[in-house]
């Protein structure tokens, strides 16, 4: 399907007034590569927006404690961690304070696991919208994606009492944090994608959903550091594009754990390689949609 | 050329059989490839005789060729049966889904309407669900904004405008809907069936505002299977059957041809050949018709006038008692009843040979709105033989033209049951509070 300024009727005068402004769409079997439509989705960007506005007003609507969930989440992860991880197994965490250490990895670990989630299940659960109306299909994952931001935002606050806290000063490194706010997002955002697509058909998908985001967990240094792995296999540990996420964030954030060298490029291209391919398959695949899901 | 809003082109959708019913588990797919091995054998075996078997039986055309233009500012109608590809038709022009062949070109932004209230959040104030379903069908926020006050006195729901839409009642849900819906400003609106819904007053409404947005130069296309409102909105109708256009011009006759090849027989039926006529050697059927009470044929009755079922038919052995009986389904095929003649002139008395002509007559406010099929049959009594029995001998509708003065009264939605007598009411008024004083008075003058 393409989506294209009408030239032909630009060029003939117009016989009564708004013609020529008409937009002109083609409607057609779409065969082989599509382009991504980045455009039109730049045009849909208030639609993206309130529809991550209906997630966010629509999520903590008749709960007791409300956005205090956003914070309650990490917080009582982070002490289970503690007690486990910092106290009982005496886990390293580089010289700095353990419930600081893991609460910084939990910020960017919760935005994923709560993107990622919800992006996965998005076109399902937007299954009305899809089969009643026309708009980009990629907006439907990206604004779960956006979403997930105001719960990171919330939780950022503790962050900070906690750096106050432990005394824990921030150095010029901060300045790299949106970048890995961006990455975390894309990260989810690219396997969302895969996600999505896939549960339209397959709603394996969401059974598996929950298991994929635990074992992930483990797999990512959250609880633990990735000094634990030896430097010749951390470019590998990178293959998992959330251990180059996390450790970049503590960096950035903390400044005193060492910046994550290779392995933070090996997750940046292995994130590249996720979301492109994710973006070509979601396209391709969105097309069966209103007659799948 | 510059004038056309959509113009289609050979449009064909496929669909495989159940797609749209449910979707596939990952088991099912791996499943099929376990036994997709036996089955290509199975398909081998019978492809040698007959084509690419498989293909067909789990593939089917929903539309084959689909080809129209729709002038701007015009407002067209889509009939035809259940399942012909109506509203696939829409999902097409409206981008949801691709079609599998042909094209089609639109000048124009488009509105689609296939639902009342699409994306709706039950948990969201009315002031919420505006802006959100009004991005959803394509309107920029400071549009929307610039419409609310319009959009939420169209829609009467003033004092209940920060309430969540789940407490509203289905009434002022569907008001609140159509009300931003009917508020876009396209060029083009796509709308599937959604004045089905509501009180007569808010159908009133729809329909004026509908037409003021064709006086405003707005293409609309609707899909509809209410036969009065199509031809009351639009101008020009397409007949869709067998996945592609079969009829295409003025509504009315659009309309009144799909009526009567709609449910395969007509309001009136003749058998020229007497050779070929149902019946026997006692007798044979020679015509069916519905007649007004002016006598008119005709296939669409008004819901107040009496209803004459004629049938003409041929006594070809005399000195037989003969019963002449008729049969009415309504159009889900619930058997209403069934009426057998009761002519004193004819009743149980031998019938010479010759034309007999009998007409049962139906009262006015009696049939409920919809398609009647009737079947039409001779029989003796005693011992019973049935001469014939044409079961779809012709079939008519039953119409309401919502004056008011029918048993529905000034309600428009949905009437429940199979016939809709006008009753006769009575009303007695302050009988409880009025008999004590009176009582008094009485008791004082004795």
């Amino acid at each position: 399907m393409t989506f294209t300024e009408a030239t032909p009727s630009r060029a003939i005068p117009a016989p009564s007034v708004g013609q020529s402004a008409l937009p002109h769409t083609r409607i057609e079997p779409s065969k082989g590569w599509i382009s991504l439509g980045l455009r039109e989705l730049w045009q849909y960007r208030e639609l993206l927006f309130f529809l991550a506005w209906r997630d966010i007003k629509v999520r903590y609507k008749q709960t007791a404690l409300g956005a205090a969930w956003a914070v309650i989440q990490p917080l009582f992860t982070m002490l289970v961690f503690t007690l486990f991880f910092g106290r009982l197994a005496k886990v390293p965490s580089d010289g700095i304070p353990y419930p600081l250490f893991s609460y910084t990895a939990l910020l960017p670990w919760q935005l994923f696991a709560y993107a990622l989630t919800e992006s996965s299940n998005s076109v399902v659960a937007n299954e009305r919208l899809i089969t009643k109306v026309y708009f980009p299909r990629l907006v439907v994952p990206l604004a779960s994606i956006v979403a997930g931001l105001v719960d990171f935002v919330i939780a950022f606050a503790l962050v900070i009492a906690m750096m106050i806290w432990y005394g824990v000063r921030p150095t010029w490194a901060v300045l790299t944090l949106p970048f890995f706010v961006i990455l975390t997002m894309a990260t989810a955002f690219g396997v969302g994608l895969w996600l999505s697509a896939l549960n339209a058909q397959y709603r394996d998908v969401r059974y598996t959903l929950t298991f994929i985001v635990q074992l992930w967990l483990f797999a990512s240094p959250v609880a633990y550091s990735s000094t634990l792995v030896p430097v010749r296999w951390r470019p590998f540990y990178g293959l998992n594009p959330m251990a180059g996420v996390i450790e970049g964030f503590r960096w950035a954030l903390l400044g005193k754990s060492q910046a994550p060298g290779t392995m933070l490029w090996v997750s940046v291209v292995v994130v590249a390689l996720v979301l492109v391919g994710g973006l070509y398959y979601y396209r391709r695949m969105e097309k069966t949609f209103a007659d799948v899901v | 050329m510059t004038d056309i809003a959509i113009r289609c082109e050979g449009i064909a959708k496929q669909y495989r059989i159940g797609e749209r019913e449910r979707y596939r588990a990952l088991r099912d797919v791996i499943t099929d490839m376990v036994t997709a091995p036996f089955r290509r054998v199975r398909s081998a075996s019978q492809d040698s005789s007959h084509g690419n078997g498989n293909n067909k039986e789990t593939r089917f055309w929903a539309l084959k060729d689909v080809s129209f233009e729709i002038k701007r500012g015009e407002v067209a109608g889509i009939i035809g049966r259940n399942g012909v590809g109506k509203s696939t038709l829409l999902k097409i022009l409206s981008r949801i889904t691709e079609p599998t062949r042909g094209s089609a070109d639109i000048w124009g932004r488009v509105g689609s309407l296939l639902e009342v209230g699409t994306g709706f959040h039950p948990e969201l104030t009315g002031r919420d669900n505006i802006f959100l379903n009004g991005a959803i069908l394509g309107m920029r926020k400071t549009e929307i904004a610039r419409k609310f006050d319009e959009i939420v006195a169209f829609a009467e729901v003033e004092k209940f405008i920060d309430t969540p839409v789940k407490r509203y009642s289905s009434g002022m849900y569907m008001r609140l809907a159509f009300a931003v819906a009917a508020h876009l400003e396209l060029e083009i609106l796509l709308v599937d069936e959604v004045l089905a819904v509501g009180d007569a007053s808010f159908q009133k409404k729809c329909l004026n505002k509908m037409q003021s947005l064709s006086e405003h130069g707005r293409t609309v296309l609707l899909v509809s299977h209410n036969m009065s409102s199509v031809t009351r909105l639009c101008e020009r109708t397409i007949l869709l059957d067998d996945g592609s256009v079969a009829c295409d011009g003025r509504s009315q006759e659009v309309v009144s041809v799909y009526l009567q090849s709609g449910v395969g027989a007509s309001a009136q039926r003749q058998w020229d050949n007497i050779e070929k006529a149902p019946g026997n050697d006692v007798v044979r059927l020679r015509a069916v018709r519905v007649r007004t009470e002016t006598g008119e044929v005709t296939d669409t009755i008004d819901i107040r006038r009496p209803i004459g079922i004629e049938m003409e038919f041929d006594v070809l052995k005399p000195g037989c008692f003969l019963v002449p009986n008729l049969h009415f389904v309504n159009e889900e095929g619930v058997y209403l009843f069934a009426a057998s003649d009761h002519d004193p002139k004819w009743h149980r008395r031998p019938r010479p040979s010759g034309r007999f002509v009998s007409t049962a007559w139906i009262p006015g406010n009696f049939l409920s709105e919809g398609t009647l099929t009737v079947g039409a049959a001779v029989s003796t009594m005693d011992p019973v033989v049935v001469h014939f029995f044409e079961r779809d001998a012709i079939a008519f509708h039953v119409v309401d033209s919502l004056d008011g003065d029918s048993a529905r009264g000034d309600y428009a939605g949905p009437f429940p049951g199979v016939v809709r007598p006008l009753l006769k009411w009575t009303t007695e008024y302050g009988l409880g509070i009025a008999a004590g004083p009176l009582a008094g008075v009485e008791d004082g003058n004795r």
